[in-house]
């Protein structure tokens, strides 16, 4: 007798979805060193950022006290977006390490359902990566980050998809041409660090790179923060432009991803990936 | 009914041609061996035949799905096993079962695993790491990966590679008792003449690329004056003989 499968509905879409994700988060609960990296680096760089913060504060008082709070409400955020992107590339990676992708390309799992599991990982990892750092904020810093107001989903939802739009051309290079790009899983969102005003507003920068400041959607929401944090106003505007950035960069990163993905069926990139 | 058919497929990388215009089919039921030396092309058939790699040119429908356009449709009814690709080794044996329960879709995946367990064998390693079995032991658990949604398609690369006599036994005898039970056709690339002669009723010879030549093991063996599909495969390989009737 056979089982009957009932391939196509919804649910077996969910099911595949959960499969690749269950997979995944069964690899973290076997391994405590995976679930302390997920926390260390955004807890480390709050303890880094927090004491700078309290030493301006102690030698310069109060009028630096708000610059010290959009600073680490730079720190955490900005982690919201890296680990988003670290979060997804890397659980991409753990398939390819693993040598489990053969398997995966030939089970009936869509490419575009292979994503959005990657997209639910990104989800977990940068949330048990991030609230750490947010408690230890709260904790040791005095800093609130819930005090942004309900405006900060919003910051949060665009961070997130910023992420998602880097780790997918992320990605795409490392289906297209193998391990040779997977240092880009690290260093491709550090590079636009300095351009998203994560720490200081748009306005510091050189007028000739302020245009390039303004196509990434993170320097919006970065703006955004600062109106929030400084001025108790919510910046719709910039909220609005990060949106439509976002699904820019989206579109094109989803284009990208198709793209590559059959280049690589083609050359025959897809059997020897990760050699 | 051909469970599987492929016509005129061409792979060609660059000036290279890794398959060059082959043909074949596997009568539902049937078990098939696709045999040739090193580069004589199966890795890149099978590739094809799993939507891994796109044809230059030609087609593959497998259980009435063509796999150019409909190719997940098929491989929901079909698996594959390859000693060549890993499971994840930090995911104990169960949890890799259950992995591949969910893609695909397979109801009632505990009893399943638990069938699969019983039959081959998995019991006592179904709670441990996949990365600390033994070459065997993995061989068994990539076959039970490939058996677990019930395939009516079954491409096997190498099944008994790096296996000890008794295991590789035990493997050719449950796969000839899953083929008669469930009517699952199979694709069978192995370079192991005495497994091919067991398993087979169909042969299919490739050599740089082309079909060299073709049918049962015993239509091979009297076409070529033989005792043995080995001795077949190495007259064809080195170019010794002609097929008699050829």
């Amino acid at each position: 007798m056979r089982h009957h499968t009932g391939m196509g509905g919804t649910r077996a879409m969910f099911r595949r979805i959960w499969g690749l994700m269950y997979r995944h988060l069964a690899l973290y609960r076997r391994s405590w060193p995976r679930l302390l990296e997920l926390g260390y680096w955004p807890v480390l760089n709050m303890c880094i950022w927090g004491f700078t913060s309290s030493f301006l504060q102690a030698r310069m008082g109060n009028p630096v006290m708000m610059a010290g709070a959009t600073l680490l409400g730079g720190v955490l955020l900005w982690e919201v977006t890296l680990r988003s992107q670290m979060g997804m590339s890397v659980s991409f990676l753990e398939e390819m390490w693993s040598r489990n992708l053969g398997h995966v390309f030939v089970s009936p799992l869509r490419p575009f359902e292979l994503v959005l599991a990657l997209v639910g990982m990104s989800i977990i990892r940068m949330m048990m990566g991030v609230m750490p750092a947010v408690l230890l904020a709260w904790a040791f810093y005095a800093f609130n980050l819930f005090a942004i107001g309900p405006v900060l989903v919003l910051f949060f939802i665009n961070l997130m998809i910023m992420g998602w739009a880097v780790a997918l051309g992320v990605v795409s290079l490392i289906l297209r041409h193998g391990s040779g790009a997977e240092p880009l899983a690290w260093a491709l969102l550090f590079g636009m660090a300095p351009f998203s005003a994560v720490f200081y507003p748009v306005s510091v920068l050189p007028a000739y790179i302020q245009p390039l400041a303004y196509a990434l959607p993170s320097t919006h929401v970065f703006e955004g923060m600062r109106a929030a944090l400084l001025h108790g106003e919510v910046r719709w505007d910039h909220l609005a432009a990060a949106f439509a950035l976002n699904m820019v960069w989206l579109a094109g990163a989803a284009l990208l991803f198709n793209r590559q993905f059959h280049a690589a069926r083609a050359s025959g990139a897809l059997i020897s990936i990760g050699e | 009914m051909n469970a599987i058919q492929v016509d005129n497929l061409t792979k060609h990388y660059g000036e290279v041609r890794a398959v060059d215009g082959i043909s074949f089919n596997a009568p539902a039921g049937a078990t098939v061996g696709l045999l040739g030396g090193n580069g004589a092309g199966k890795t890149t058939t099978i590739a094809m035949m799993l939507g891994l790699l796109i044809p230059t040119s030609g087609r593959i429908c497998i259980l009435g799905h063509d796999m150019a356009r409909d190719r997940f449709n098929a491989l929901a009814r079909m698996n594959f096993s390859s000693p060549y690709i890993a499971l994840p080794a930090r995911l104990t044996v169960r949890e890799n079962m259950r992995v591949y329960g969910h893609l695909y879709n397979v109801a009632r995946i505990d009893q399943r695993i638990a069938a699969l367990s019983r039959d081959l064998d998995l019991g006592a390693i179904l709670d441990r790491p996949a990365g600390q079995l033994s070459a065997g032991q993995k061989t068994r658990v990539a076959l039970a990966k490939a058996l677990i949604n019930r395939p009516e398609v079954l491409l096997l690369d190498e099944p008994t590679a790096s296996l000890d006599p008794d295991t590789g036994d035990l493997v050719r005898t449950w796969l000839e008792q899953y083929r008669a039970e469930s009517g699952c056709t199979i694709l069978l690339a192995s370079h192991n003449m005495a497994e091919v002669e067991r398993l087979c009723s169909h042969v299919v010879m490739l050599k740089r690329g082309v079909v060299v030549d073709r049918g049962s093991p015993d239509e091979l063996l009297m076409r070529y004056g033989r005792h043995d599909l080995e001795a077949v495969f190495l007259d064809i390989a080195r170019d010794r003989r002609q097929a008699v009737d050829a």
